[in-house]
């Protein structure tokens, strides 16, 4: 494809190869949360590409959510030494 | 070795003088700055972020972090709960990608930076006028980065964005932003999994020491 040329072109010091490039975007694509993972010959690697930003972005979101609902409980919560006796448990 | 003075440090420094915990820090970034050469020959070898183990270390590792921005401040504001999780990540990466490094470095630079930054931006200010640069070199970067955002081709701007989003990368190479990424992924997933799991707990402790 055009567009692969030209980027080998752009990366000609760093002797970057497009299976190389195609290897790291398949993996990058299994990481992925699709519905049908079985269809992954068919995804181009700028959707791959695209789908991993969101996916990075959906995910800062949830770990800020999650870091104000644990400020909040840890507020509240007046033992920290019952969380860690049951952190161990749960090992 | 060092990897085992990371963990050890934070068990002693718990309960400890503010001071105490910025060198332990600073200990903390010279041992990973150590480790970077020593882990050239580890790299092959990433963290299974999968793994139930890994999940123990990071929430052991969260749990401490934790306790110390309770000790710090009175109430823990979310953003000091999500860098000391993000720092915890870091840790559990053990120096191995470069967003972790990247993470663990950070915190000593905003410190020094904020020093520096001041008096960076009055030597810049004292060069350009007396060398009466600034215009011409401002509208040159500007001309340069316009250009360039235009010509790349759809996958090198997402590579770009991709780089922005993952610690460490804005720099770096694109097969560099692409293990990057898969390797952060991983971890980001696990964070959300400990983090909800200890949400969980502290949740189901909160209702069941109030009755």
């Amino acid at each position: 494809m055009s567009s692969r040329r030209s980027r080998s072109r752009h990366s000609g010091s760093s002797r970057v190869t497009d299976d190389q490039i195609n290897d790291l975007v398949s993996k990058l694509q299994q990481l992925l949360p699709e519905m049908h993972n079985r269809r992954s010959d068919k995804k181009s690697a700028t959707k791959v590409l695209q789908e991993t930003c969101n996916y990075i972005r959906s995910l800062h979101r949830e770990v800020d959510d999650l870091s104000e609902r644990l400020s909040e409980l840890l507020e509240n919560a007046d033992t920290t030494q019952a969380d860690l006796i049951r952190s161990l448990i749960m090992q | 070795m060092s990897s085992s003075l990371l963990s050890a440090n934070p068990a002693l420094n718990s309960g400890r003088s503010s001071t105490r915990r910025r060198n332990k820090k600073k200990i903390q970034s010279h041992a990973i700055a150590e480790n970077l050469s020593s882990n050239d020959q580890h790299q092959n070898s990433p963290i299974e972020w999968k793994s139930e183990t890994q999940q123990q270390i990071y929430s052991s590792k969260l749990l401490q972090a934790l306790r110390q921005v309770r000790n710090g401040d009175g109430s823990p504001a979310p953003k000091r709960v999500h860098e000391a999780a993000d720092r915890a990540l870091a840790t559990t990466a053990k120096g191995r990608t470069r967003w972790s490094r990247a993470i663990l470095t950070n915190r000593l630079k905003l410190k020094f930076m904020k020093k520096n930054n001041i008096v960076k931006r009055q030597r810049k200010v004292m060069t350009s006028i007396s060398t009466g640069n600034s215009r011409s070199q401002r509208k040159s970067k500007v001309k340069i980065l316009r250009l360039k955002s235009k010509s790349l081709p759809a996958f090198q701007r997402k590579v770009r964005v991709l780089s922005r989003l993952v610690p460490g990368c804005r720099k770096q190479p694109m097969p560099v932003v692409l293990e990057e990424a898969t390797d952060y992924i991983a971890a980001l997933e696990m964070q959300v999994r400990a983090m909800s799991a200890l949400a969980e707990l502290l949740s189901v402790s909160g209702s069941s020491s109030s009755h």
